[in-house]
């Protein structure tokens, strides 16, 4: 899909060969930058497509305007979940598996091949599953439940958009078996690669359950087997459908800590800390696909309540965890390098004209105090029963998976394209404002839902006049999420025009040349790397800021039990 | 560095401030997770997933036969039951339906049986915002206690078809 003849070398395509990156002094293999470069491409292509579905979404839920047909906004419903969810994310996190893998141990790919056959069976799953929503023959949801049933087409795509990813991962592992093998690192794998690992586990269980449930329906919607029991499709779905939200969580962090690094020169205070969170993440998400079932029939408290807390809590501790040692880092690295006014004067100092660190503050607050809180609140048993299926839930997981996730990756893709495409961004003033704009209008979106969804509008529909029960307020909180809509599509639109533009005509980055630079945090006065490693509280500001954090936790937590205690009694 | 390989020595404890930070969060989670057990046995309102096999036909009698038993008028072309405090209630779920309408009394106890004659449907109870899900082949039973009185509307909140916005049922309470 590029045009740039600096690939030139990667088109040959022997699996041995690499360049040496003039920014971060690493090695790039070739075969991996050139999957780097697809399967992102393909990413951005599908993001597109899912903005333009969410703005035709909004502006039909914002009643005022109304706009879409009944029939199309279900259509455009199941396309953006597809889309964005599955599409746009999966072939993202494919790029980072390549990288991680790869240029942080100085290793080669372990096939093209294989990635050849994992890009092609998800590319053609994905367009098989566009071109039958489209036609109108699967207006079923992202979730298909049983018993509504697609086009046989459209469960074969996600089955090789499904199998397909795990192909990569399994290249992904490969490659890090013949890593160690050949011994092209010393120790341990860097972080950014732990994470990753972490990610691509997790994976591997949810793309499994995918299988599981995706199969049977498959050849039931082709008449060959009986009906899967709807209820057990539940619970087999969120295996797939949760979990693949930790995988994206993992991998945002990976992002965070990544970033971090490259803008600031962040590195971990606690490497075991850090660490020993993504194992926690490994370890106790499996259940939580419990928490998409706690009001339904035929599962029993003590089943919900145990897979909510024992599995969920201890992943929440991960995230936790997290929230504290990303900022953490960033913070003793600005104040080893002299910024050290006050409690917050290492944030004023930071390098805030770089989209990529300024995307992933936005995506760590965003994720944090609006997406984790709203997360964990409306997940615990008996809460969820005033908040399932209201727009609350997709006013939640705009946070996660938009605000955070997907704010993490566009971050990221600020580096990816000027290193793998070795073209320089265009329009860096739009780039400077593009996080901005995303992190606002999505933040607006997530709020103007998750109220309206308190007053009772629920998610997945057309139109709520009908009920003829909704006022002003309801109202007005569906035109707050139109206009954040509005911004954020319009943010996204910009992310992808730079993205293309500067694929396409960005200025080269000639040979032994560095990236221009985004901006890094510079050094004053007389500071020492590593001047506060034996400090253990200096990380003052993010002291502060999870205090903060830990309480909005608990005023939201409680004051949803008490919202809980007014509506009538029921067993 | 999060790129390169950590130094060798990489192990070591949790020291400081991350260390008081683990320990808080830790407890918090740990309060998170007795809330729930708490709330099941102090709390009022529990989703028990009080659930029996059903076929759609089988469900759909129950109810001709309770609505049979019970009607007390119409509403809207919809029969209007109301049924004894304490007894047994059906409430059928189909596109695009609540089928019957229900009158009921204030502060006492039924035991509601939701299910669905054909697809996944959302029983969300306003404006209380009560919310359950509502499975073909499961009859739901729902005990409930209305503690207010007047109309209350059945919205369906899970994705059934092209009339879903228009799946409207209704409970009064006096
Ligand atoms: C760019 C700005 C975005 C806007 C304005 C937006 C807006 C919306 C709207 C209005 C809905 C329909 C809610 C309903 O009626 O139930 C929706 C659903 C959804 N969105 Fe987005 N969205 C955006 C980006 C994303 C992204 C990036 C992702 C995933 C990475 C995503 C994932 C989803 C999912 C999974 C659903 C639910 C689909 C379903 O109910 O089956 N959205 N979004
Ligand atoms: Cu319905
Ligand atoms: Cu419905």
């Amino acid at each position: 899909m590029s045009s740039s003849s600096t690939s030139s070398a990667g088109l040959t395509g022997s699996d041995s060969e690499s360049r040496s990156c003039h920014t971060t002094g690493l090695n790039v293999c070739l075969t991996a930058q050139r999957f780097i470069k697809l399967n992102a491409v393909a990413a951005v292509v599908f993001l597109l497509l899912g903005g333009v579905a969410a703005i035709l979404l909004a502006l039909t839920r914002w009643q005022a305007i109304h706009l879409l047909p009944v029939d199309w906004f279900y259509r455009i419903l199941t396309f953006h979940g597809l889309n964005m969810l599955i599409f746009w994310i999966l072939f993202f996190e494919v790029a980072i598996l390549y990288f991680a893998s790869t240029t942080p141990l100085n290793s080669k790919l372990f096939s093209r091949k294989v990635a050849w056959v994992s890009f092609g069976m998800m590319l053609v799953g994905a367009i098989m599953v566009n071109v039958v929503i489209l036609q109108g023959k699967a207006d079923v949801m992202l979730t298909s439940y049983l018993p509504l049933l697609a086009h046989p087409a459209f469960y074969l795509g996600i089955i090789l958009v499904a199998v397909g990813t795990l192909v990569a991962v399994f290249n992904f592992f490969a490659t890090l078996y013949i890593a160690k093998r050949d011994k092209t690192y010393e120790g341990s794998v860097p972080l950014v690669t732990f994470g990753a690992t972490a990610a691509a586990i997790i994976a591997v269980v949810t793309l499994l359950h995918g299988a599981i449930v995706m199969i049977p329906t498959f050849t039931y919607s082709l008449g060959w087997t009986a009906e899967p029991d709807p209820m057990w499709y539940r619970m087999i779905w969120w295996g797939l459908g949760h979990q693949s939200q930790q995988v994206n969580v993992t991998a945002m962090v990976a992002v965070w800590y990544l970033i971090g690094h490259l803008a600031t020169g962040a590195r971990p205070v606690n490497e075991t800390v850090c660490r020993g969170a993504f194992v926690l993440y490994i370890l106790f998400i499996n259940l939580a696909s419990a928490h998409h079932l706690l009001v339904d029939p035929g599962v029993g408290s003590a089943w919900k309540i145990w897979n909510t807390s024992y599995a969920m809590y201890l992943a929440v501790l991960a995230s936790m965890i997290h929230a504290f040692t990303v900022p953490a880092s960033v913070e003793v690295a600005m104040r080893e390098k002299g910024h050290n006014k006050g409690i917050f004067g290492w944030v004023t100092a930071l390098p805030w004209r770089n989209p990529a660190l300024s995307a992933v503050v936005l995506s760590l607050l965003i994720f944090g105090f609006v997406g984790g809180i709203t997360g964990v609140t409306l997940g615990t048993q008996q809460i969820n029963i005033i908040a399932h299926n209201t727009l609350r839930i997709p006013g939640h997981f705009h946070a996660t998976v938009v605000g955070g996730t997907t704010l993490a990756f566009m971050g990221l893709a600020y580096y990816v394209i000027p290193l793998m495409f070795k073209r320089n961004f265009i329009g860096r003033k739009w780039a400077m404002i593009q996080p901005w704009l995303f992190g606002g209008g999505i933040l607006l979106v997530s709020i103007g839902k998750s109220f309206a969804g308190s007053m009772g509008v629920a998610r997945r529909t057309w139109d709520i006049e009908p009920a003829g029960i909704y006022g002003s307020a309801a109202h007005m909180f569906l035109g707050v999420m139109g206009i954040g809509a509005i911004i954020a599509v319009a943010s996204l639109f910009i992310f992808v025009g730079l993205c293309v533009g500067t694929i396409l005509f960005g200025k080269r980055i000639k040979e032994g040349e560095a990236m221009a630079d985004w901006g890094t945090a510079q050094p004053v006065g007389d500071a020492k790397e590593g001047s506060l490693e034996h400090d253990h509280w200096s990380m003052k500001g993010t002291i502060v800021l999870t205090a903060v954090f830990l309480l909005c936790f608990a005023v939201y937590y409680f004051a949803n039990w008490k919202a809980l205690a007014d509506v009538w009694p029921v067993r | 560095m999060s790129l390169t390989p950590p130094k060798s020595d990489w192990y070591k404890p949790a020291e400081g401030a991350e260390k008081l930070w683990i320990g808080i969060a830790l407890v918090w989670c740990f309060v998170m997770s007795l809330m729930m057990p708490y709330w099941h046995f102090k709390g009022k309102q529990n989703s028990q997933g009080e659930a029996y096999a059903v076929t759609a036909q089988a469900f759909q009698e129950r109810t001709d036969q309770f609505v049979e038993d019970n009607q007390v008028g119409e509403y809207n072309g919809v029969p209007l039951v109301a049924p004894a405090p304490g007894s047994d209630v059906y409430l059928v779920a189909q596109m695009w339906s609540w089928y019957p309408v229900l009158q009921l009394q204030q502060g006492e106890t039924y035991r509601l049986h939701v299910s669905s004659v054909d697809l996944q449907h959302g029983f969300s109870l306003q404006p209380m915002n009560m919310n359950f899900q509502i499975m073909p082949g499961y009859d739901h039973v729902l005990t409930i206690t209305p503690t207010t009185t007047g109309e209350f509307t059945i919205v369906c909140n899970e994705f059934c078809g092209i009339g879903h916005d228009r799946m409207i049922g209704k409970i009064f309470v006096e």
